[in-house]
């Protein structure tokens, strides 16, 4: 096909288009027809991730405020569709759900029949989902599909998922997806991304995938133009200004290895409640526990469900647990996040979403733990220097 | 599971001090409780029959706290009847809401609740089952989860480990998928130092864990507690909410008297 020509100030067709607010509401029900949508919703107090049938389901005029252990969102009343930030709950549950039937046996005159759950009717789409929750997407899909081991659920639910993303403007207080290099925009690794503008209010939209550009050729759009494009890296610009906290991502790998005897871990432990609140809503921790129940009639269920390096019975092996000290799960959970993780699945384990820290009910902050290594990393290096001169 | 009468285990019912809200569970079990009737023989369980046939008996289950010098002597005689012996709800392994009085002036509860306490005869502390005899497994809640009581009944009959969480409530309310009370709202919840079992049932309507199942496998009582005084809730608060029908459990109670007015007359 030859190229298009695009007018002067418009940017090529074939990758940026744009759509207003009927058009964007269009675009949300029009999905509806092929998916089953699910984005940011509001509850009583709380976004989390829910059924999105048009964009009046959206949290429009809602902000969050997040910091360790605390969050509070609430509606502002004004007409910002994303003026938040990663919700409460994400994309985790789609694919690898908290508590899941793998298959069923009935017993039935002598005869065993296994009988498999039924598969997703409609396939998934999210929308509204954030550059950092796509980047986790990706990592889950790598260690549950990617590698030896195959996860047919996992994979069945990631193949035909759509992904329209928002870039974010108003990145919370904890996040650090700037330092882990996974957000607030987004480059790869989407259908389509969606960016919020004002003046007039609109959506800008990238087209990364052929089905994207299906999806959106569905519902009447415009040419974006490089003004377009401005006013979007004005937006990126402003909320990288507003990320605060941050993370040395390859460097904290070694740092974690030299640092297995240090005294942060046991000062977590003093504050750490070993709740699983960080694992579970973490969108890359993926551990998962298989049990076999049965039922009076002699079916057997077999189930999995969401597990955590926080409980005593994660590291149970014959004879007894071997982290039964709360530093040594925290120690655990840190380290393969940041570290080991590199090893293992060749990147790190954290996407920097920043819900660890919310939603820790002590609010334990990754970000200062680690910190909190650098600076005795930091000192070794003094003395040893102070040491040679 | 459908087994011969003659080869089905006999189970019993026992009950000691509590307020018959666990077996209660049992008996809504409803339908279940007929399938497991054909597994088991309900050889003595008085709350659903009179009829009550000797033992001894496969597995007994036994729900209240040692109050009397009487349930001493009947709990030694339930364990030596019984191959298994399972105990129901927070009476059983924390001596329940009426472990209150092991922390107060010898004979005041009674005085205060009975018309004429001279025919009460009652110990001075009222204790976990545990302490008294062993215990195959300890089913935790005040009342248990009925699911959970059929869950250890199954694992038992099929000679399995049960499907039943150590861990806390957190897990269990991240699992349904609710935003946490304390975090989001600010709400006391005794969620990560109580162990996992009512699926989160507080914090699914919005309020916070009051800490019916007991303590956690390795609760962290004291930074719970700190957090909880950050959001501003006071140490008589606190106080109160570790001191309720795990009163007695050691890990709440030691809590407890780091909140507790040592002096409550005084104030
Ligand atoms: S470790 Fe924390 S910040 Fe990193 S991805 Fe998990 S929840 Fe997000
Ligand atoms: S770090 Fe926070 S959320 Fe994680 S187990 Fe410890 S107290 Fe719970
Ligand atoms: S609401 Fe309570 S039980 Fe649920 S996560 Fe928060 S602290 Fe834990």
């Amino acid at each position: 096909m030859a190229p298009r020509t695009t007018m002067p100030g418009e940017v090529a067709e074939a990758d940026w288009r744009l759509l207003d607010l009927d058009q964007f509401d269009e675009f949300i029900r029009s999905l509806n027809d092929r998916f089953e949508v699910r984005g940011p919703v509001p509850t009583s107090d709380a976004i989390v991730l829910g059924r999105l049938r048009r964009a009046r389901d959206l949290p429009i005029g809602w902000r969050d405020e997040q910091s360790p252990g605390r969050y509070r969102a609430s509606d502002q009343g004004d007409d910002e569709y994303f003026g938040h930030a990663v919700a409460a709950t994400g994309p985790k549950t789609e694919l690898l759900p908290a508590r899941q039937v793998m298959w069923r046996s009935e017993g039935r005159g002598g005869r065993l029949k296994f009988v498999e759950p039924d598969a997703r009717s409609r396939d998934l789409a999210l929308l509204g989902v954030r550059p950092c929750e796509v980047a986790a997407i990706s990592i889950l899909e790598r260690v549950l599909v990617g590698g030896d081991y195959h996860d047919p659920h996992v994979d069945d639910v990631g193949r035909g998922m759509f992904v329209a993303v928002v870039e974010c403007a108003r990145p919370a207080a904890t996040c650090f997806c700037s330092s882990m290099g996974t957000g607030p925009g987004i480059d790869d690794g989407f259908d389509v991304a969606l960016t919020e503008l004002f003046g007039p209010h609109r959506f800008l939209v990238r087209i990364g995938s052929e089905r994207g550009r299906r999806e959106v050729a569905r519902v009447t759009s415009t040419r974006a133009h490089d003004t377009d494009l401005v006013a979007r890296a004005e937006v990126l610009e402003r909320a990288n200004q507003r990320l605060t906290r941050h993370v040395d991502r390859e460097g904290v790998a070694t740092l974690l290895e030299h640092n297995v005897e240090h005294p942060m871990w046991s000062d977590v432990a003093e504050r750490c409640l070993g709740c699983a609140n960080c694992t579970m809503v973490c969108p890359t921790c993926f551990c998962t526990d298989v049990h076999d129940v049965n039922d009076l009639a002699g079916d057997v269920t077999r189930l999995r469900t969401w597990s955590s390096c926080f409980d005593i019975d994660h590291s149970y092996l014959h004879g007894g647990a071997v982290r039964t000290s709360m530093s040594s799960r925290y120690r655990q959970w840190l380290t393969h996040k940041f570290s080991t993780w590199w090893d293992q699945f060749g990147s790190s384990g954290c996407v920097g979403c920043g819900r660890c820290v919310t939603w820790c009910p002590v609010g334990i902050d990754v970000t200062a733990q680690l910190a909190t290594l650098h600076v005795k990393e930091l000192r070794d290096v003094d003395s040893r220097v102070a040491g040679v001169s | 599971m459908n087994r011969h009468p003659a080869t089905r285990p006999t189970l019993a019912v026992w009950k000691f001090a509590s307020c018959d809200g666990c077996q209660l569970s049992l008996l809504d079990c409803e339908d279940d409780l007929l399938t497991l009737s054909e597994a088991v023989d309900i050889a003595h369980f008085t709350e659903m029959s009179t009829a009550t046939v000797e033992g001894p008996y496969d597995i007994s289950l036994v729900e209240g706290s040692i109050s009397t010098p009487d349930d001493v002597r009947r709990i030694h005689e339930v364990r030596a009847q019984s191959k298994t012996l399972i105990t129901l709800g927070a009476c059983a392994s924390a001596g329940g809401i009426q472990g209150l009085r092991n922390f107060a002036a010898a004979g005041s509860y009674t005085r205060s609740v009975y018309a004429h306490p001279e025919y009460i005869d009652d110990l001075a502390t009222s204790t976990p089952i545990a302490e008294h005899v062993t215990v195959d497994f300890e089913l935790r809640g005040c009342p248990i989860d009925k699911g959970q009581l059929l869950e250890v009944l199954l694992a038992h009959l099929a000679r399995r480990r049960p499907l039943i969480a150590t861990s806390s409530v957190c897990e269990e309310c991240k699992r349904a998928g609710i935003a946490c009370v304390l975090v989001g709202r600010g709400v006391s919840c005794l969620g990560p130092i109580t162990h996992a079992g009512c699926g989160a049932l507080c914090p699914s309507i919005g309020r916070g864990c009051f800490g019916c199942f007991g303590p956690s496998e390795s609760a962290n009582t004291n930074a719970l507690a700190e957090q909880l005084r950050r959001v501003g809730t006071s140490d008589l608060e606190l106080s109160r909410l570790l001191h309720t029908f795990n009163a007695a459990a050691p890990v709440f109670l030691a809590q407890y008297r780091r909140h507790a007015d040592p002096n409550p007359e005084a104030t």
